[in-house]
């Protein structure tokens, strides 16, 4: 049976569509069917971060106002078989969708996919709505500031009360993955720690990804991360997140600062 | 839980019936309305609240409409209340139903953004109130975790509510309409266990230990 996952935040930028895409390309090299949408009517980046800007011709509204069938909008990557993806509309806004589009559109994609990943927008509205109200499970993707971490409690608030399975009384599997995660400045008490996170939004940590200047230079080629520089220290991280969104139970690793010989000799200059 | 349908005269008949049978059955009871089969007509929903409390039901919060549609007299919009068996009133026609204790329990956190309103008596969660959420109860309110967002106590004039919580990081505290904000906390509380209480006009906030 097909799962829907929502990919979500509440707060905007901080690495929803990088993960949807380097989630969906590692599930699909996995050997299952994957699909992924972006809900970003308007203001789409999936079609970027996956590289298939060039090849756009129908998108989700197209689909949801009948204009085009599934099938044609359907975009499959040209790296992994087992992975598609299906664009937002650029020139229409998030009032383009409708529940009942969006209802039949993913009916349509469980059928054929063995996960639907639903790269929402950001802010509680209309789009990150939609995006979530037909989730079995969400990953809701936090940086370990306090803004991220407020706005990621409203988000799993929403999740347990805005869902179509909370609404028939059942729950939606939530994960926390905690993205541009940097060791020096966690530190220093510049960012929260990981356990500070986990206690103020208390659902499952599913991974922890690393600041790295691989995802920007991923980004810039359009390609998922986890195919790009799959053994990059986000690539491998997110690799073990995807392991454990199935079931598999993996030690996390938590990023540390890596301090050369140099620094570690002449560590601090005193008066 | 109440769930309102057109027509609502038909729903508001079968109503009276049930009260009737059972005439303490809604008597100090929280009741939260689920109005999805009347949001898409929001001039019934103004008259819902008049015609409920003219029959003595007091609504805490409302499930199923936006909250503009709902207007601004409308108690806040819950999510997941429970719904209330109708069955109950029915089995019981002749003695009324045993009293509950005027409480409400919440074993979830309380997540930003979340309103909790319970003129009722005392709210307890095990677990912790969000920042930019906000605890409102009749009686006292217990936080066995961190309180980081609002906790208003004795709403309905109790001036002996109190406030308990295991962690100390409210942003405003309130009893009985006397309120004090974070800034205005003593820092050496922040993180601690912490109750807090009326004395005369003077709100007390002070350590657990």
């Amino acid at each position: 049976m097909a799962k829907v996952l929502v990919v979500t935040s509440g707060k905007g930028g901080v690495g929803k569509t990088t993960s949807t895409a380097a989630l969906g390309a590692a599930l699909a090299q996995s050997g299952r069917n994957v699909v992924v949408i972006d809900f970003d009517v308007g203001l789409r980046n999936l079609d970027l971060l996956m590289g298939t800007e060039r090849r756009v011709v129908f998108d989700l509204v197209n689909v949801i106002q009948g204009e085009a069938r599934l099938p044609q909008a359907l975009i499959r990557d040209k790296r992994v078989d087992t992975l598609h993806m299906l664009p937002a509309s650029q020139t229409k806004d998030k009032d383009a969708l409708t529940p009942e589009g969006v209802a039949r559109v993913i009916g349509e994609l469980k059928e054929r996919f063995d996960w639907v990943i639903c790269d929402s927008p950001a802010g509680i509205e209309k789009g990150a709505m939609l995006a979530m109200y037909h989730a079995d499970a969400a990953v809701v993707v936090t940086n370990p500031e306090v803004s991220s971490v407020r706005d990621s409690d409203r988000i799993i608030g929403m999740l347990d009360s805005r869902t179509a399975r909370a609404e028939r009384g059942e729950r939606v599997e939530k994960h926390l993955l905690l993205t541009r995660y940097h060791p020096a400045r966690a530190l220093r008490g510049d960012m929260l720690k990981v356990e500070d996170v986990l206690e103020i939004l208390s659902i499952p940590l599913l991974g922890i990804i690393p600041e790295s200047e691989a995802v920007l230079a991923a980004s810039n080629v359009g390609t998922p991360v986890t195919l790009h520089a799959p053994d990059s220290p986000p690539g491998r991280a997110y690799f073990d997140a995807v392991k454990r969104l199935q079931g598999e139970a993996v030690p996390m690793a938590v990023p540390e600062e890596k301090r050369g010989l140099m620094s570690k000799l002449f560590g601090r200059r005193v008066a | 839980m109440l769930v309102p349908e057109p027509p609502l005269e038909d729903w508001f008949a079968g109503l009276d019936a049930q009260m009737q049978r059972s005439p303490a059955y809604f008597a100090g009871k929280p009741v939260v309305a689920d109005l999805t089969a009347l949001a898409a007509v929001p001039e019934l929903v103004a008259g819902l609240m008049e015609a409920l409390a003219a029959r003595g039901i007091r609504l805490v919060g409302i499930e199923g409409v936006e909250p503009n549609a709902a207007g601004v007299a409308l108690p806040p919009l819950l999510a997941g209340g429970r719904t209330v068996a109708e069955g109950i009133a029915a089995s019981e026609p002749e003695a009324p139903p045993p009293q509950e204790p005027a409480s409400l329990l919440l074993d979830q956190p309380v997540r930003s953004g979340q309103s909790v309103v319970f003129p009722g008596g005392d709210v307890t969660v095990v677990g912790s109130v969000g920042s930019g959420a906000e605890v409102v109860a009749g009686g006292s309110i217990h936080v066995y975790g961190a309180l980081r967002g609002r906790a208003v106590a004795g709403m309905a004039g109790n001036a002996s509510a109190r406030i308990f919580c295991r962690r100390l990081e409210a942003e405003l505290l309130a009893i009985d309409g006397l309120y004090r904000t974070a800034d205005d906390i003593a820092p050496a509380l922040r993180g601690k266990p912490a109750q807090a209480w009326l004395d005369g006009e003077q709100m007390i906030v002070a350590g657990l230990d």
